[in-house]
């Protein structure tokens, strides 16, 4: 079966400026990922901030043309496609619903305006699909006139989800959806978008620095360190026996309500690397427990693991036998 | 153990054109040296605005009643805005939660860590520069000396976060107001933080009172919790009472809500609190949480519910008698 969305080495370089006078150099946000979604599965992205997370998320969206490599959605690439043919396939849900609203548009015009943007249905039948689209996203119809401003913080994402769901994509990028939100309304908006997603058959796309979240949606997980992929697997594997040095430390930073364990301590230095002046070898060398002296020099292949794959030297056993 | 912070009855009020808002109504609590207290709640509770009125650093139209609020035995509300300001950042000293914004952007990361202790200590400038390298060291801050030339802008969110931290301690207070000091921040370097706090709490015996929305965080940190809902403290504990036995329908709400790695199946509905906080104008006539509650009866909205102690420290707001709570939580969880 074609994946929803595949990436093939995909990058993404950009010129930054070092200083006044001195010359541009290439920060490289994303530096070679590769991903596959099935149709109706959940992969969760997990990183710092800084490591690329929404850079990828905007080439994703046709936001921004990748430097190189494809995007290719059911087996098209994206860059051949319009933007209006890649916004019915992809739609965002981000973090801020008090920022991604349009703040002197009503609720049923915000929810409708990618029918009307797309040419669907007459203007006489529009109302009657925003107003279903607001039955299943859990908003009285009475909100239809109010704006965004009158709404509570878990309303307004509420809006956001109806305004992405409108046009029934077929993958959905969530970017930390519930992360501005309190915790009984975050709760909420997860149940919302499980059923959604079951529903309607929709796939995510889950990024987040809640690992706790990430592990209770997602089926996959992908960690993502200075722009790439350094472990990929099945959550349950993942969160059970992570194999990266960084997996492990994002692992054993998350904080689950139970008293008396104390705070953990990540032993991951201070240090996150400047972007633009990454490490040699692998990028992750500095701030790694068990940093070999290879580590520092050549850059780590992925590797096969039993349910996805691993960047590191540490299981590379023709490294092994060759030292 | 001594209290450093003892807080009897504290209301703030604001009029407002349509009525007097009272986002803090009547809370009671006490911080003890070397002890962790964390302020649960969620946005709009008053947890922040109790923070800001024990530093005194209310909006202006705010007014703030207490019949105690004293700070290691010295009385915080008969002090002028000049003895206040030879107390804050002195003896006690807060924590911000966005480093981004709390530190001033015009001045160097010396020249404000300088400055609490210039005006504190009168020392010398060299003396309160050997202590601001000395502190950035100690938060784990590497060539802390040429950081001290360095602007606000010039460091990552958890640096800032560092140099917040080292601010506050710069002066050895004995008493830390910590305000979501970790939300702006990755897990990991939320983690790094937070060890920091505890160690140098532990080091110095400081007392921290620590306000967050975050379960996670109270449950590694806290020795005491107190959990507040609309401008009242609806629940308090150990950590351990609270989180395994937690009597209050809306502490108990609260924790189904978060998903816990390895413990909520994957995929399952989590719990979840439905309807929005009242509005805190006037006088409460009825149960804050009774809106909101699955268990509410009409006794609920009869009148206002008193805080029911327990035992030192223990105490819960709700009409239903202690097993009843405690059948609930047992009856919701199995199910």
């Amino acid at each position: 079966m074609t994946p929803i969305l595949e990436t093939a080495n995909v990058f993404r370089t950009f010129q930054v400026s070092t200083g006044f006078l001195k010359p541009k150099r290439p920060l490289h946000a994303v530096n070679g990922v590769s991903l596959r979604l099935a149709k109706g599965e959940v992969l969760g992205l997990v990183g710092e901030s800084g490591c690329g997370k929404s850079t990828l998320a905007k080439m994703l969206l046709g936001l921004l043309p990748p430097t190189s490599g494809d995007i290719l959605v059911s087996g098209q690439a994206i860059t051949g496609l319009d933007r209006r043919a890649t916004a019915r396939r992809i739609q965002p849900i981000f973090q801020d619903p008090y920022s991604s609203l349009n703040p002197r548009k009503t609720i049923g015009d915000i929810i409708g305006l990618p029918l009307r943007v797309h040419r669907v249905g007459s203007a006489a039948e529009r109302p009657a699909k925003v107003r279903e689209m607001m039955d299943m996203v859990g908003l009285p119809h009475r909100y239809v006139g109010n704006y965004p401003s009158q709404l509570s913080g878990g309303q307004r994402q509420r809006v956001a989800i109806a305004r992405a769901l409108i046009m029934r994509p077929e993958l959905v990028i969530c970017d930390e959806p519930t992360s501005a939100l309190d915790v009984s309304v975050q709760s909420q908006i997860l149940n919302l978008l499980l059923d959604l997603q079951r529903e309607l058959g929709l796939t995510y796309l889950l990024i987040s620095h809640n690992l706790a979240v990430v592990e209770h949606m997602a089926h996959r997980v992908a960690v993502m360190y200075l722009g790439r992929i350094v472990e990929e697997a099945e959550t349950d594997q993942l969160f059970r026996d992570p194999q990266h040095p960084y997996t492990r430390a994002l692992l054993d930073s998350v904080l689950t309500p139970e008293p008396g364990l104390g705070v953990p301590d990540a032993n991951l230095g201070t240090t996150f690397p400047n972007p633009i002046d990454p490490p040699s070898g692998c990028t992750f060398h500095p701030r790694c427990p068990h940093v070999m002296p290879v580590c520092r020099t050549i850059v780590p292949k992925p590797l096969a693991t039993q349910t996805g794959h691993v960047e590191c030297h540490l299981y590379d056993t023709a490294l092994k036998q060759a030292s | 153990m001594s209290a450093i912070l003892e807080v009897e009855n504290l209301r703030v009020e604001i009029p407002l054109a349509t009525g007097t808002l009272v986002p803090v109504r009547g809370i009671s609590f006490s911080v003890q040296r070397g002890e962790t207290l964390c302020i649960v709640g969620e946005s709009g509770c008053g947890k922040s605005l109790t923070s800001l009125s024990i530093m005194n650093l209310l909006p202006k139209r705010a007014k703030r009643t207490a019949n105690r609020l004293l700070l290691g035995g010295a009385d915080l509300q008969g002090m002028d805005e000049r003895a206040m300001s030879d107390v804050r950042g002195n003896r006690m000293a807060m924590i911000f939660q966005e480093p981004m914004t709390s530190l001033n952007p015009a001045y160097t990361i010396g020249n404000q860590l300088e400055e609490a202790f210039l005006r504190h200590r009168k020392a010398s400038r060299r003396e309160a520069r050997e202590r601001a390298v000395f502190l950035l060291e100690k938060v784990g801050i590497s060539a802390a000396a040429s950081r001290l030339g360095q602007y606000p802008h010039q460091l990552s969110g958890g640096l800032r976060q560092r140099v917040m931290i080292a601010m506050a301690l710069m002066c050895g207070p004995e008493l830390i107001i910590a305000d979501e000091p970790t939300t702006a921040l990755d897990v990991t370097i939320q983690a790094q933080i937070l060890h920091l706090l505890a160690t140098l709490q532990r080091e110095l015996q400081m007392g921290v009172m620590l306000i967050t929305h975050d379960l996670g965080i109270v449950a590694r940190v806290a020795d005491r919790v107190a959990v507040m809902y609309a401008g009242e403290i609806v629940e308090s504990g150990t950590v351990h009472e609270v989180f395994s036995r937690p009597l209050h329908p809306y502490t108990q709400g609260l924790l189904r809500c978060i998903p816990v790695p390895g413990k909520t199946r994957r995929g399952s509905h989590l719990g979840s609190i439905p309807g929005v906080v009242p509005a805190l104008f006037g006088e409460p006539t009825q149960c804050n949480f009774a809106n909101r509650c699955e268990y509410a009866t009409p006794a609920c909205t009869a009148a206002p519910v008193p805080l029911t102690p327990l035992s030192e420290g223990r105490a819960y707001r709700c009409i239903l008698p202690v097993e009843t709570c405690i059948a609930n939580q047992a009856r919701a969880v199995a199910a």
